[in-house]
C-alpha cells in the first residue's frame, strides 16, 4: 500500500479515462464540456505513457507524450474554432439542438 | 560498546530515512491523485462551464506535480505551460466569448436526458474494469523487448536525455508535430476568419498607382471668375 509502483499510476490513468468517457456520455448540454472530457482522456493516456517510460527506463514514452501533447493542443484549437463558427451561424452550442446532420 | 551504539543508531537512521522516502512518495501520490480524480469528476459534473474549466486547470496542475515527482520534470513543466498557459486559457476565452456560462449544465436533473446516464455508466465501468484486468495480468519480460536503457544513467538530467533522443532518434516525430501545429494554426484562422462587407479599407495599390495626370489639373484662372470644380 505504501510502496507506489507502476500499477498505481496505471490505475490512476484508468480512473481518469473512465471519468472522461462518463463526461462524454452524460453531458448533454454543452459541447465545450465534451471537448474538456476529450482532454481528460488524452491526459490519462499521457499518465500511462509517462509511468511506463519511468518504470521501464525507456525514454520513448516521454517523446510520444510530447507528441500527444502537441496533437491535443491542435485538437483543442481546431475544435474551439469549429464551435465558434457554429455558434456564429446557428446561435447555440447545446448538444440537443445540434441536429442538422440528423445523426 | 560505544561503536556498537553508534552503528545501531546509524542503522536506525538509515532505516527511517528509507521508510520515510517511501511513505512520503505514497503521501504525495495519494494527495495529488485524489485531487486529480475529484477535479476530473467536477469537470463533468459542475453546473457552470467556467467552473469546469477551472477544475480542468486544477486537474492538469496536479497531474503535472505527479510527473515532476516521478522524475519526468520536463514533461511536467511543459504540461503546465501548454495546458494551463494555453489550452485552458483558450477554453476560458471561448466560454466567455460565447456567453454560455448562464447555460446551466444539468445532466442529472433533466427528464429527457436521464436515459443516457445508465448507458454511460455501464460503458465506462466496463472500460474501467477491462483496463484493470489488463493491468492486473500484465507482466514485464525484459528479454522480449530490446529497449535502449537511456534512463539508466542518472548523470544527466531528464531534460538533457530527452533532448538527446528527441533531435536524433525521433527527429521525424518532432518535425511531424511541428507540421501538425502549423496545420492547426492555419485551419483555426481559416475557420474563424470572416470578410466583412462595407468596411472602408486603405488600398495601397490604388494609392501607389496614381499618376500626376489624373490627380492634378492646372487651370488658367481668370480674374474675378473663379474656378468651377466638377465633382
Amino acid at each position: 500500500m505504501t510502496e507506489i509502483g507502476l500499477g498505481h499510476y496505471l490505475t490512476l490513468g484508468a480512473v481518469i479515462f473512465s471519468i472522461g468517457i462518463i463526461g462524454i456520455f452524460l453531458n448533454r448540454k454543452n459541447i465545450i464540456v465534451i471537448l474538456m472530457s476529450i482532454e481528460l482522456i488524452l491526459l490519462a493516456v499521457n499518465i500511462n505513457l509517462v509511468a511506463f517510460s519511468i518504470y521501464l527506463g525507456d525514454l520513448a514514452g516521454q517523446v510520444f507524450t510530447l507528441f500527444i501533447l502537441t496533437v491535443a493542443a491542435a485538437e483543442a484549437a481546431i475544435g474551439l474554432a469549429i464551435i465558434v463558427v457554429y455558434f456564429r451561424n446557428s446561435g447555440t452550442i447545446r448538444v440537443e439542438e445540434i441536429d442538422k446532420l440528423k445523426g | 560498546m560505544a561503536t556498537d551504539g553508534r552503528m545501531f543508531w546509524r542503522l536506525i537512521l538509515k532505516l527511517t530515512i528509507s521508510i520515510d522516502k517511501m511513505i512520503v512518495h505514497a503521501i504525495f501520490f495519494y494527495t495529488f491523485s485524489i485531487i486529480a480524480v475529484v477535479s476530473a469528476i467536477m469537470v463533468t459534473a459542475s453546473k457552470n462551464t467556467v467552473h469546469s474549466v477551472f477544475f480542468l486547470i486544477l486537474d492538469f496542475i496536479s497531474i503535472s506535480c505527479l510527473f515532476i515527482m516521478i522524475g519526468a520534470e520536463f514533461l511536467g513543466m511543459i504540461m503546465l505551460i501548454v495546458y494551463v498557459g494555453a489550452v485552458a486559457v483558450l477554453f476560458l476565452f471561448v466560454v466567455m466569448m460565447l456567453n454560455v456560462a448562464q447555460q446551466k449544465n444539468q445532466w442529472f436533473a433533466g427528464q429527457a436526458t436521464s436515459k443516457h446516464i445508465p448507458v454511460g455508466l455501464i460503458i465506462s465501468t466496463l472500460i474501467f474494469f477491462e483496463i484493470i484486468i489488463v493491468i492486473g495480468g500484465w507482466k514485464y519480460k525484459p528479454e522480449i523487448f530490446d529497449i535502449n536503457n537511456s534512463l539508466a544513467s542518472t548523470s544527466v538530467s531528464n531534460t538533457h536525455s530527452l533532448g538527446q533522443v528527441l533531435y536524433t532518434d525521433y527527429i521525424h516525430v518532432f518535425q511531424i508535430s511541428g507540421m501538425i501545429l502549423l496545420v492547426a494554426m492555419v485551419g483555426a484562422i481559416v475557420l474563424t476568419f470572416r470578410q466583412r462587407s462595407g468596411v472602408k479599407k486603405q488600398s495601397y495599390i490604388k494609392q501607389i498607382s496614381r499618376e500626376r495626370a489624373e490627380g492634378v489639373e492646372v487651370l488658367e484662372v481668370q480674374s474675378n471668375k473663379g474656378v468651377k470644380i466638377d465633382d
